[in-house]
């Protein structure tokens, strides 16, 4: 049959014809003039899909800004998002290909810490800079003096919220609920305990669930039993619902209290009710009162017609962020940008100032503590060692409002 | 004296030298993007060992296994272990020099084939209970052990549970990938002309038939089993040690998935049709990232054209694209085969 033949040699000849393409010209980016390319590494298929559509769009409206300004030393500057597909094998493909074949002379991304980890090595190799917007894992920027990062690490997470329980809310008795299957949960959740004790605090019961399970009463039970004042559960936003509904079936009233992880729309979702007062810490909430968030949230409406989330916020600083230092930077050979990175103070973005500590990850992040309240989230506090200010605390929380926090 | 067994010595002599060249020879063209390239050829070399050994078992022995990823996660963690914490110390405390160099290159043989040793050891656990069963028992019963092996997985924290392992030393590369696809492609070729493949061929088309001429249907099956798994084991040992990262969630059940695309695209059976299968789809899926560019989409449509272009092929062609056939049936004169 003739169509044994003409399949393969179809097949071949087509993969070969767009395999082959050659590269656009524009691709130099370690030349003197013309585009700037940058790289963007980010998951826009697969299981963690919505965080790197969510992080491209922040980044491009952050592009365009800088692009109607000017750019950068006169020069536009271009994206390449690539797609990881939410795996580590294409994440480690894709920057390669950002790196030898488009020329890039830095990269952004990826915001899952397992994809950063894989894609970290080759950029360290070739000696072009990655800044991740959204990897909290300590380990990520461990990687190399090329890799940085610009949001909060998980260590610092904890702290902050136990500092806020203790100090603000004068709480001295919480419980513990983590997730055994995460990491970041079980993470968060010695951080926690460690500065909570330190603060004169008692950790009543420390309990664990499998991320995936849906029956909570026996560990609520044991919790219950002890009266703790809250419990804090930083695991991720699909079992936190649950968890809620449940404790509220046993009767228990205190809050829940968990990480960045429950930052989703589904939270409120499943959670519905059972989750009134119950607060979190996140990078940035799209009502905050400064200026800067209010403008960033304003444009991001008119671009694409809905709220961002904390992913585009990272996303959107960490270009800003990104091209200040290339601004600086004498030249953008991978050296000269890295040290240029390095020295980043005080850069002020959405999600709250920057300043790069020695292991290039900032120091004193801004945190925000949002409750939710009628089936919205509200601001309860901001955390923002950086700015000197007082924690400003709002609302229904003990008014200790002159209290300094100071995280770290 | 087996002289087969000479000839492919022999052989795999020759391939090795001539990979070596080639390695060099690849990394110092100087074609812009050659990195990337580099890259894309050896993730496709992996992806034929794999295609391979799945055929050995799926195509060859008729046995439908979709716990692939599982035994490939691992061949990819024993040998990580090996090269992570006993053998990568040892190369420290060695003098830099070719004696390093060479003891690295031993070393890291033998961590890969104890990977494999141990991939083989449990096909050989799960193989010997559940391929009494048939069909689609058997196909739950082996996706059911890729999942519990990752679920191990998270939960031992010395190698890194849910973290990953990261900092695997990055000892694979051109030579080692290449060398396996030759070895198992040579393996599998040697085998199915062998004894042992006609009966494999033999269960695949009627196990009781089979059965009823004396073939020792479960004997077979598991030997398919084991065979397939090293080499899956292998993979994954060359694939950690390349990505320099592990982490349990590469090896869920859509990593299988992948291996069994390969093999049914290619040709349930065919050893040229799952490499070549094999080259096809990892190269589409990255000749598939310049669309975007050629035609300045903001949106990415790969994984949408790659859906197509799985499901016309299915369309057009059930039966793969080489069938069961070889490669090499295609340019040879046909002698009265109608189909």
């Amino acid at each position: 049959m003739k169509i044994d033949r003409i399949i393969p040699a179809v097949i071949a000849a087509s993969s070969i014809l767009l395999f082959g393409c050659p590269p656009k010209e524009s691709g130099g980016g370690g030349a003197a003039s013309g585009e700037i390319v940058i790289g963007h590494l980010a998951s826009m298929t697969g299981g963690q899909a919505t965080f790197g559509q969510q992080t491209d769009q922040g980044i491009r409206l952050a592009l365009e800004e800088i692009n109607a300004a000017g750019g950068v030393k006169g020069r536009m500057i271009r994206i390449i998002t690539e797609d990881t597909q939410s795996k580590q094998e294409e994440a480690a493909t894709a920057v390669s290909k950002l790196i030898s074949r488009d020329n890039v002379t830095a990269i952004l991304g990826e915001i899952a810490s397992s994809n950063s980890l894989a894609a970290g090595p080759i950029a360290q190799q070739n000696k072009i800079p990655m800044v991740s917007p959204g990897s909290t894992n300590p380990a990520v920027t461990e990687k190399g003096d090329y890799i940085f990062r610009i949001c909060f690490i998980d260590p610092y997470q904890g702290e902050a919220l136990a500092k806020y329980v203790a100090n603000d809310m004068k709480l001295t008795r919480a419980a513990i609920l983590r997730d055994v299957k995460s990491d970041y949960s079980m993470g968060l959740a010695d951080f926690f305990k460690n500065t909570f004790t330190q603060l004169g605090g008692t950790i009543v019961a420390d309990s664990s669930y499998a991320g995936g399970d849906s029956d909570f009463k026996s560990q609520l039970t044991t919790i219950k039993s002890q009266k703790p004042e809250l419990i804090f559960v930083p695991g991720y936003y699909t079992e936190i619902g649950q968890i809620a509904v449940q404790a509220r079936d046993l009767g228990i009233t205190v809050p829940l209290v968990g990480g960045d992880g429950w930052e989703s729309p589904k939270l409120i979702e499943i959670g519905g009710k059972a989750l009134e007062g119950c607060f979190y810490s996140n990078h940035y909430h799209v009502d905050d009162p400064s200026p800067a968030v209010h403008q960033f949230v304003a444009s991001y409406e008119k671009k694409y017609g809905a709220k961002p989330d904390a992913m585009a916020a990272l996303g959107y600083d960490s270009m800003k962020f990104l091209a200040a230092a290339m601004e600086r930077a004498a030249n953008l050979e991978g050296p000269t940008l890295r040290d240029e990175i390095a020295k980043t103070a005080d850069f002020q973005g959405v999600t709250g100032t920057i300043t790069l500590g020695p292991d290039r990850n900032p120091l004193n992040k801004k945190l925000v503590v949002l409750e939710i309240k009628d089936g919205n989230l509200v601001l309860r506090a901001t955390v923002d060692p950086a700015a000197g200010a007082a924690l400003a605390v709002t609302e229904s929380a003990p008014a200790t409002g002159t209290e300094t926090t100071t995280a770290k | 004296m087996r002289n087969w067994l000479v000839r492919d010595v022999l052989g795999i002599t020759v391939i090795s030298a001539i990979l070596i060249g080639l390695s060099y020879l690849l990394g110092w063209l100087p074609i812009p993007g050659m990195a990337y390239y580099n890259r894309v050829i050896v993730t496709i070399g992996i992806n034929i060992i794999l295609a391979v050994s799945l055929n050995i078992i799926n195509g060859h022995a008729g046995q439908f296994s979709m716990g692939h990823a599982g035994f490939m996660a691992v061949g990819a963690y024993t040998s990580a272990y090996l090269t992570y914490f006993h053998f990568q110390p040892f190369l420290a405390t060695m003098k830099e020099g070719p004696a390093q160099f060479a003891m690295q290159q031993v070393l890291f043989l033998a961590a890969l084939l104890a990977g494999g040793g141990i991939a083989a050891l449990a096909g050989w656990l799960v193989g010997l209970p559940s391929l009494r069963l048939r069909g689609d028992y058997l196909a739950i019963v082996t996706l059911g052990f890729g999942e519990i092996i990752r679920v191990l997985i998270l939960n031992i924290d010395k190698i890194g549970g849910a973290r990953g392992l990261a900092g695997v030393p990055a000892f694979a590369n051109f030579f080692w990938v290449y060398l396996f696809v030759c070895i198992v492609v040579i393996v599998s070729w040697r085998l199915i002309r062998s004894q042992v493949g006609r009966a494999f061929l033999a269960v695949r088309e009627d196990e009781i038939a089979a059965e009823a001429m004396g073939v020792n249907t479960t004997h077979y099956k598991v030997q398919a089993f084991v065979i397939g798994s090293f080499f899956a084991g292998i993979a994954g040992g060359l694939l950690g040690h390349y990505l320099v990262y592990l982490n349990p969630g590469m090896f869920q059940f859509t990593k299988s998935f992948e291996a069994i695309v390969m093999v049914v695209l290619g040709g349930m059976g065919s050893i040229s049709g799952a490499v070549l299968a094999a080259v096809i789809l990892s190269v589409a899926l990255e000749a598939l990232r310049f669309v975007k560019e050629a035609f300045g989409l903001t949106a990415d449509p790969r994984m949408v054209i790659y859906a197509i272009v799985l499901i016309l092929l299915m369309r057009l062609r059930p039966q793969g694209v080489l069938g069961n056939r070889e490669i090499g049936s295609f340019f040879r004169r046909r002698n009265g085969r109608s189909e």
